[in-house]
Formats: C-alpha cells, sequence, structure tokens
C-alpha cells in the first residue's frame, strides 16, 4: 500500500495554545504524552464542528496510545447510545488511518472533559459529521509517529519506511518493526503539524465504508457484562429514588415521612429544591429517599407522605391545548419566510386545498430509565452516568455543587438509549446532590419507568395548517404553511412562544419545494411542560404533514403521488433561501456552502428509493404504498413503506424500503442498524405515541399506557439504499434522519391501502 | 430466609421476602447483566430462567423463588458461547444493548423447548421484549439462526 499526499491542502489554523495533557492509558502502556499544540485546524471543508463548544482536538496524544504488546488504545470521546459511532465508527477511522490491525484495538471512554478532547454533546446526528475529519488526522498524525520512530531507530530517511498494518517496512530492505517495539520512541515525539499529515487515498481504506467491523461492546452486551448507567456499583454504595412535583413547576408545600424512615433498608430522606423557570436541566426538585437497596427506597416512598403545591400549570390540560394551537394555525402568525404573494396567489387560485395535521406529546421511553451513581472523596466528587453530553453534564453539575469543574470527573457510561432525553442531565444533578447530603457515601439515583414517562421532556407537540393554490393547469403556484408548537427555548430563557430558528430550521423554513408564492408562518404556543430535543425533533411533524399534504394534492388531482412530489420539488438546483428566510436561517449549525439544500439530492434518492421500493408494483387486497422524502441533519432520505390493513383495521408492515444519501458514509453497516430502527420508532410514535397532560399532570406511566412496537409488529423487512459518495462529499447525519419520512410514507400508504387519510397522529383506533 | 440458586451457586437471601428478584440480582449480587427496564413485567429487560422458564425477575417476589434455580444472562454459558449469543453476533443484532440480555434469555428459553420454530412462535415468545432502538427483524433473524431450522 502506497499513501499519497491527500490533495485536500490541509493547513495549519491554530497553534498558539499549548498544554500539557495526560494519557489516558493503564499500566504497561507507553502513553503518548509530550507537549503539543492544540490545534484547531483547517479541514478540507469546513464544518459547525468549529462553532460547537471546545470544538474539535486532532492531537495524536489525546488519542491514542499503545503498548509494549502492540495493543492500540482509542479514546471515545463522544457518547455511545446505540449507533455505534461513538465507540466504533469513530476510533475505526482512526484505526484506518493509523493501518492498525482491529483486532488489536481497544477502545476506551473518555471522561466527560471537553478542554481535553474537543465537543463531547453527542446529538444531532452529528457525530461522524463532525468528527470524520479530526479522527483521520488523529489517525495518521500517531502514524506519521510511528513511521518516523522507525526511521530513527533504523537510521534511514522517512521516506523510505511505511506503516503497515501494525507494523512499519523499511521498503528497500523488507526489515520491520511492530506497531509495540516503536510505540516508546513515536510517544516521545511531537505531533505533526496538520500540514504534513498524509491522509490515505480512500481506495486504502480497510474499514472506512466497509462495514467489516462489529460494534466494540457486541461480546460485552451479549454476555450482561456492558456497564449501563443503571448498573454501576461501588463500595457501600446506596439507592435513591425521588418523588418529583406531578406538575412542572410544582413545589413540595409539606411532607411527612415518617412512615418512610420506618421502612427497613432506608437511610434518609432528603429534600431537592427545584429551579425557577428557565430552568435548563436543572432537577424538578422534590423528596429523596435514599436506601440499602432500590427496593427499600421504592417502599419508602410510597411511604411518603407530600403535599404538592402545584403552582402555575396546574390547571394544564391537553385536550384544551389542542384546540389552542389548532386556533393558532387558523389565523395569520408570526412571518418566518415570504416569497412572492401567498394571498394573492390563493385568491386567484382555481383550486385550493387545505389540510391539518395534529401531532402530540412524545416521550422517549429510552429502554434504560435515567441513572446516576455519584460519590464525593476530599472535596472531589465522581460521577457514573449515562448521558449524551458528558462534558456539559460535568460542568452543569460543578456548578450546581459550586466547585471547580476540575474537581468533578464525570465517567460516561453506556447509554441504554438516547433519543435526547440523555442530552438533558438533570438526574446527574440529583445524584451529586444526594452523594454531598450523605457526605459523600456513594449514592446511584435510579429513575423508573414510570418518572421517566412523567418527569420527560417530551417531543413537543405540534399544530400544522397547509394550503396550497393551484392553478387552471393544476400547478402548485400558493404554498402556506403555518406552524404551532411550544418551543423547548423556554428550558433556556424565558418562554419565547414561538419556535425558535433551530425548530423553524427542522423541515420548515428549509422546505425546498419549487413554488413561486411561499408564506410560512408560526403561530403562538406558550410552554408548560418541560420540552426537549427528541429524535430528529421538529422534523417529526414538519416532514409528517408536508408529505402527508402533498400525497393529499396529488390524490385530488389524480396524479401518482411520486411524480406529483418529484414535480413539487423541481430541477436540481441549490435552494437559495438564506436570503428568502426572514428568521435568522440555521442549516444544523453547518456552513450553508457546504451543506446547501440540494434539491437534485432529494430527487435522487426519491428515484433510487422509488425505483428500489418497485414503485408501482402490484400488491395483494388491502395493502398499500406510500412514499415521502426529507432532507434532515444535512441528510436526504426518501422512504417508501408497504401496510396492509386487515378489515378490523389491524396494521401491519410487511416492507420498508429506504433510500439515504448521508454524503461520504463511514459504517454502512451501522448505518442500515439506524434505518431499520427509524422504522421501527416512526412506527411507534405514528401507532401509539402520544403523552397527554390533565391538572398538570401526565396520565400516562409505562408501557402499559404509552405502548410502543413490539417484535411482531415491527416492520419484516427493510432495505436501506445507501448513496455511493466520494469522500469529497461532506458527510452528514445518519441517526436521526430515518425518522421523518417513514411516518408520512406510512400514513400515504394507509391511504393507499383504505382510502382512510390520517391527520391526528397517533393513528390509535383510527383504522377500525 | 430463601435459600436459592444463582448460576449454579447456593445463595441465602435474608431480606425482605417481598424484594422482586431482580433487585436481589443487581443489588444484593451484583448481576447487573439482569436489566431494569419498567418493573411491571411489561418490557422484557430483567428476563432471567427460573427452573429453565423465562420470567421476569422484576415480577416475581424472593419468596417465590425458594428452593429455585434462577440462571442470568452471567449464567447461560460459561464463555457466553450459547448458539443464542453466537447467532446475535453473527447477525449483529444490538444497537444500544440493554434490553439484549433480557431478549436473549427469552430466545435461549424459546428454542430449549421449540428447537425449530415457527415465525409465528417465534414472534409469540418474543412478543414480551421491547427493543427502543428497534433491533426487532434482526432478533428474529438471530433466533432463527440459532434454531435447528437454520
Amino acid at each position: 500500500m502506497t499513501y499519497q499526499r491527500n490533495q485536500q491542502n490541509v493547513t495549519l489554523a491554530n497553534v498558539s495554545r499549548r498544554r500539557l495533557l495526560k494519557g489516558v492509558a493503564g499500566t504497561g502502556v507507553f502513553v503518548l504524552a509530550a507537549q503539543f499544540p492544540a490545534v484547531r485546524s483547517a479541514m478540507a471543508y469546513a464544518t459547525g464542528a468549529e462553532k460547537m463548544p471546545h470544538g474539535v482536538v486532532t492531537n495524536p496524544h489525546i488519542f491514542v496510545s499503545i503498548g509494549k504488546d502492540g495493543i492500540v488504545t482509542i479514546v471515545a470521546h463522544r457518547a455511545e447510545m446505540g449507533n455505534g459511532a461513538a465507540r466504533t465508527s469513530l476510533p475505526m477511522i482512526v484505526a484506518d488511518e493509523l493501518d492498525a490491525d482491529w483486532a488489536r484495538v481497544r477502545v476506551v471512554q473518555s471522561p466527560g472533559d471537553e478542554e481535553t478532547y474537543g465537543n463531547q454533546d453527542t446529538d444531532g446526528s452529528r457525530s461522524v459529521r463532525h468528527f470524520i475529519q479530526p479522527m483521520r488526522q488523529v489517525g495518521a498524525g500517531a502514524r506519521q509517529m510511528l513511521e518516523t520512530a522507525a526511521a530513527k531507530r533504523w537510521g534511514v530517511n522517512v521516506n523510505e519506511v511505511q506503516a503497515r498494518l501494525h507494523e512499519v517496512v523499511h521498503t528497500p530492505s523488507g526489515k520491520k518493526l511492530g506497531y509495540g517495539d516503536l510505540a516508546a520512541d513515536a510517544a516521545a515525539l511531537p505531533a505533526p503539524a496538520l500540514d504534513t499529515l498524509r491522509l490515505k487515498q480512500p481506495s486504502a481504506f480497510r474499514y472506512i465504508g466497509k462495514g467489516n467491523v462489529m460494534i466494540v461492546d457486541l461480546f460485552d452486551i451479549t454476555t450482561g457484562k456492558a456497564t449501563y448507567g443503571q448498573d454501576v456499583m461501588l463500595p457501600g454504595l446506596m439507592f435513591a429514588v425521588v418523588a418529583r412535583p406531578p406538575v412542572v413547576q410544582g413545589k413540595v408545600a409539606s411532607y411527612d415521612a415518617s412512615a418512610t424512615m420506618k421502612v427497613p433498608g432506608v437511610v434518609k430522606v432528603v429534600a431537592i429544591d427545584g429551579t425557577p423557570p428557565p430552568a435548563a436541566f436543572a432537577p424538578l426538585g422534590g423528596i429523596a429517599v435514599i436506601a440499602k437497596s432500590t427496593w427499600a427506597a421504592l417502599k419508602g416512598r410510597e411511604a411518603l407522605k407530600i403535599v404538592w403545591d402545584d403552582g402555575p400549570n396546574a390547571s394544564f390540560d391537553s385536550v384544551s391545548y389542542k384546540a389552542m394551537l389548532e386556533e393558532a394555525v387558523r389565523k395569520p402568525g408570526k412571518l418566518e419566510r415570504n416569497e412572492g404573494d401567498v394571498d394573492a396567489a390563493l385568491g386567484s387560485a382555481a383550486k385550493v386545498i387545505t389540510a391539518e395535521y395534529y401531532s402530540p406529546h412524545l416521550a422517549h421511553a429510552t429502554m434504560e430509565p435515567p441513572a446516576a451513581t455519584a460519590r464525593m472523596t476530599n472535596g472531589k466528587l465522581e460521577i457514573w452516568t449515562s448521558v449524551q453530553s458528558p462534558g456539559g453534564a460535568r460542568d452543569d453539575v460543578a456548578k450546581r455543587l459550586g466547585l471547580d469543574a476540575k474537581n468533578v470527573t464525570l465517567h460516561c457510561t453506556l447509554l441504554g438509549g438516547g433519543f435526547g432525553r440523555k442530552s438533558k442531565w438533570d438526574f446527574a444533578i440529583e445524584a451529586a446532590l444526594l452523594t454531598k447530603a450523605m457526605d459523600g457515601a456513594p449514592v446511584k439515583v435510579v429513575w423508573t419507568r414510570e418518572d421517566d414517562i412523567q418527569h420527560g421532556f417530551y417531543h413537543t407537540v405540534t399544530a400544522e395548517r397547509i394550503e396550497a393554490g393551484l392553478d387552471k393547469d393544476n400547478k402548485v403556484v400558493a404554498w402556506r404553511h403555518r406552524s404551532a408548537a411550544p418551543s423547548l427555548f423556554a428550558n433556556f430563557m424565558p418562554d419565547p412562544k414561538y419556535p425558535q430558528f433551530i425548530e423553524l430550521g427542522m423541515g420548515f423554513v428549509d422546505t425546498p419545494f419549487n413554488v413561486p408564492n411561499i408564506r410560512l408562518e408560526s403561530g403562538e404556543a406558550q410552554s408548560h411542560v418541560r420540552v426537549g430535543w427528541f429524535r430528529s425533533v421538529n422534523n417529526v411533524a414538519h416532514a409528517w404533514a408536508i408529505q402527508s399534504f402533498v400525497a393529499e394534492i396529488a390524490n385530488q388531482l389524480g396524479r401518482d403521488p411520486k411524480d406529483f412530489l418529484l414535480e413539487l420539488i423541481g430541477p436540481a438546483r441549490i435552494v437559495a433561501a438564506p436570503e428568502k428566510a426572514t428568521t435568522p436561517w440555521w442549516d444544523y449549525g453547518e456552513p450553508y456552502d457546504v451543506y446547501p439544500v440540494d434539491t437534485g439530492r432529494l430527487r435522487k434518492v426519491t428515484e433510487l428509493v422509488a425505483e428500489k421500493a418497485n414503485w408501482g408494483r402490484k400488491l395483494p387486497p388491502g395493502h398499500g404504498l406510500g412514499i415521502a422524502a426529507h432532507r434532515s441533519f444535512v441528510s436526504y432520505i426518501a422512504t417508501v413503506v408497504e401496510v396492509a390493513v386487515d378489515a378490523k383495521g389491524n396494521l401491519s408492515v410487511p416492507r420498508v424500503d429506504t433510500a439515504i444519501d448521508c454524503g461520504f458514509y463511514v459504517n454502512p453497516e451501522r448505518i442500515r442498524s439506524q434505518i431499520e430502527g427509524a422504522a421501527v420508532m416512526g412506527l411507534s410514535l405514528a401507532k401509539y405515541g402520544e403523552i397527554t397532560l390533565k391538572n398538570g399532570r401526565v396520565e400516562q406511566s409505562n408501557f402499559n399506557d404509552y405502548p410502543v412496537v413490539r417484535h411482531d409488529e415491527s416492520p419484516t423487512v427493510t432495505n436501506t439504499h445507501i448513496v455511493e459518495n466520494s469522500i469529497d462529499v461532506p458527510s452528514s447525519g445518519v441517526g436521526e434522519p430515518g425518522v421523518p419520512p417513514f411516518t408520512p410514507a406510512l400514513c400515504n400508504a394507509i391511504f393507499a391501502a383504505t382510502g382512510k387519510r390520517i391527520r391526528r397522529l397517533p393513528i390509535g383506533g383510527q383504522l377500525a | 430466609m430463601v435459600n436459592v440458586h444463582v448460576n449454579g451457586k447456593e445463595q441465602t437471601f435474608d431480606g425482605d421476602p417481598s424484594m422482586p428478584l431482580l433487585w436481589y440480582l443487581r443489588d444484593e449480587l451484583g448481576l447487573t447483566g439482569t436489566k431494569f427496564g419498567c418493573g411491571v413485567a411489561l418490557c422484557g429487560a430483567c428476563t432471567v430462567h427460573l427452573n429453565g422458564e423465562a420470567i421476569r425477575s422484576c415480577g416475581i417476589a424472593m419468596s417465590d423463588v425458594a428452593g429455585k434455580s434462577v440462571v442470568t444472562i452471567e449464567g447461560l454459558d460459561p464463555k457466553g458461547e450459547h448458539p443464542v449469543q453466537v447467532a446475535w453476533r453473527n447477525i449483529s443484532v444490538p444497537q444500544c444493548g440493554y434490553c439484549q440480555a433480557g431478549q436473549i434469555m427469552q430466545a435461549a428459553a424459546l428454542l430449549a423447548h421449540s428447537p425449530a420454530p415457527t415465525d409465528k412462535q417465534i414472534d409469540d415468545a418474543m412478543f414480551g421484549n421491547i427493543c427502543r432502538c428497534g433491533c426487532y427483524q434482526r432478533i428474529h433473524t438471530a433466533v432463527r439462526a440459532a434454531s435447528k431450522g437454520a
């Protein structure tokens, strides 16, 4: 194998910061530790990574250590919640550039520490998108350090040596040294400057793009050895559950813990203060029961007598709130994007088609309910927890306890699902407060399923109204879309009462249709619950409404839904929406010139999925096909769903086809698993997903009244069709984009099968 | 006082006899491979074998396991090479992995009774085990791969 200098011009952007860093490796391992420049490099193409807190770190000393035995240890600095990006795909990128033998690679999890490792906020489908380039640089840098060490050892020019699958070879003589033999010498070298890095040619990749690497935790998961937040055990560990206010912003008026203290095993009862809004991720407050077992803590909590002051949200009610949201979209709202003159175009249209859609709050319901364990020794706090943002959680915990962040160590365990819930670390703060209340003794806070369902940060509730004006030739000439949903920004600022730029940027103001008159408005919606991002966030509601509506128009016109969708998308072009949107344009935090809305790519996945699904294929009676396409997290996805609906209205999904264009792809095996999972999550939210509140209280509590799709109702076959791209096409999101097109494709298929149009989610009994 | 065999080892428990087996396994024995998912036998994450039958350990009290034999994911196979575990790895089933111990224990019990199950039998047996990541198709494929009918 030969390496050639990458044609892309890599330059050194910032070498001004110098810092001494500790390695992460264990005994007997030479840690590549030295003084080095902390690099915020220029990459082949820019991404939003630089603007994330603490940006990116590309230094091999931070991420790679090699033992005398040749074992290469790579640091995973982001949280692993099941998509395989953090602990498999990113280390695999390093290993590939390092030309390491994957069988001799180990992965260790970094603590929460963004100053050292760069941004750790594992959210927004960003891991591969933001870190493919930095991790290639880490791997290439480590490889060149090994080559330099070998050249020095042999007294030859470095141009005569090459790293090749865990060995460095002196090409003229055939002499070889293993990575383990060179580790100590390499560790003493400075990290190569970025402009001296020789990145591999993609044709030389061993792992990237191949799908030949299994997830690193596979054996441990299948043998019960994998450790999640709920599983942390420490000597002398105590277990806590918390009775939280049933209404957001409610408080404890009074409580009596005398019966609780009589429960065998109960050790202590501790009050936790709530935080007035905007409370960000601060705990809700309440009364904690600490005991010698989880069971004793649960019994103790049952025995608490608490009088709640329900506060300002005491009368909040989902039924009346739905009516308010629907009212909000039936009148003019706040202008978010305007092109042409929609009022005039609707007024002179030959035909106007209107539809409204409503989708409710959802709970994440990660299989692992939230949990965190903390202990404090000599003023130093240690936390073990399953959070998506270990660095942010560490800093916020430190702030709440008045500690220097240096005195807080946050160990990030595996996450038993994340989906956005574990981006909010209220449970980690609870654990920290409770160990403090126990003079530092180790305490694990366990959330039950009921706690999880009733005290979440819910996917927002949305009402949508879309009107389309058609001219006499049945061309869409006007598109007015109003959307109302409480904003998650109410966690961070006084309730803005309207969706904000991030929420609007998710499939609303970036509507890619080729229509001359477009007017997008948002409606007023006050926040009464904790709203938080849920996998795909506002894209779920926007894509469902828009892509359902497209199929509704097609049906009224007697057009093929796929052909009509392509016509509405229009010719391949870069959508110049930034100038036309009145809100700040937000493109998933990415520079728009690198990741523009490219209707050619949206067309391509639509055409690809139609071809692969054999769109229009003959189906048995009671079956139907639906199609939808949506860009989110700067990826392009289209889905065809086949449904079968029997005479009783029972819905099944025999087949799903999804085409994804996520730029240059790294781990097709995990892309497929994400797309398969997205179909199941989409089906769950479509069939069942609904959180409702009455008197400010969540009415659901567990999988009996918040059901999710089970084994027998899963799509039988999901085919994933991944668009091939060269490495010049920037990598984009995978974890979230599969969800938004699924639900409208499903509902469009239901319509094709039954003639019933779903305009309110969940589907529930609407097909009966 | 409750005597119970766990993964072949005799254990004695003298705590609250109403404590579910789940919490005994996790909090007292440190066998955290058995997961807490719902606490009310709705999700299957805590599935273990009790005298060879798949049961939800969150839904059975310690007093009801006296004298019985419990096998957890840690005790399914000494090397972790039960055919179901091997199939799970070959098919690359897990995403987050949290539910997988319960899924594997459920599948192992199914195959012990029905070595060559039909699709319907797999559906019926695995119905109680929720996977929120949505690995069901691969779970189904892996159960089939581990079966005699494969």
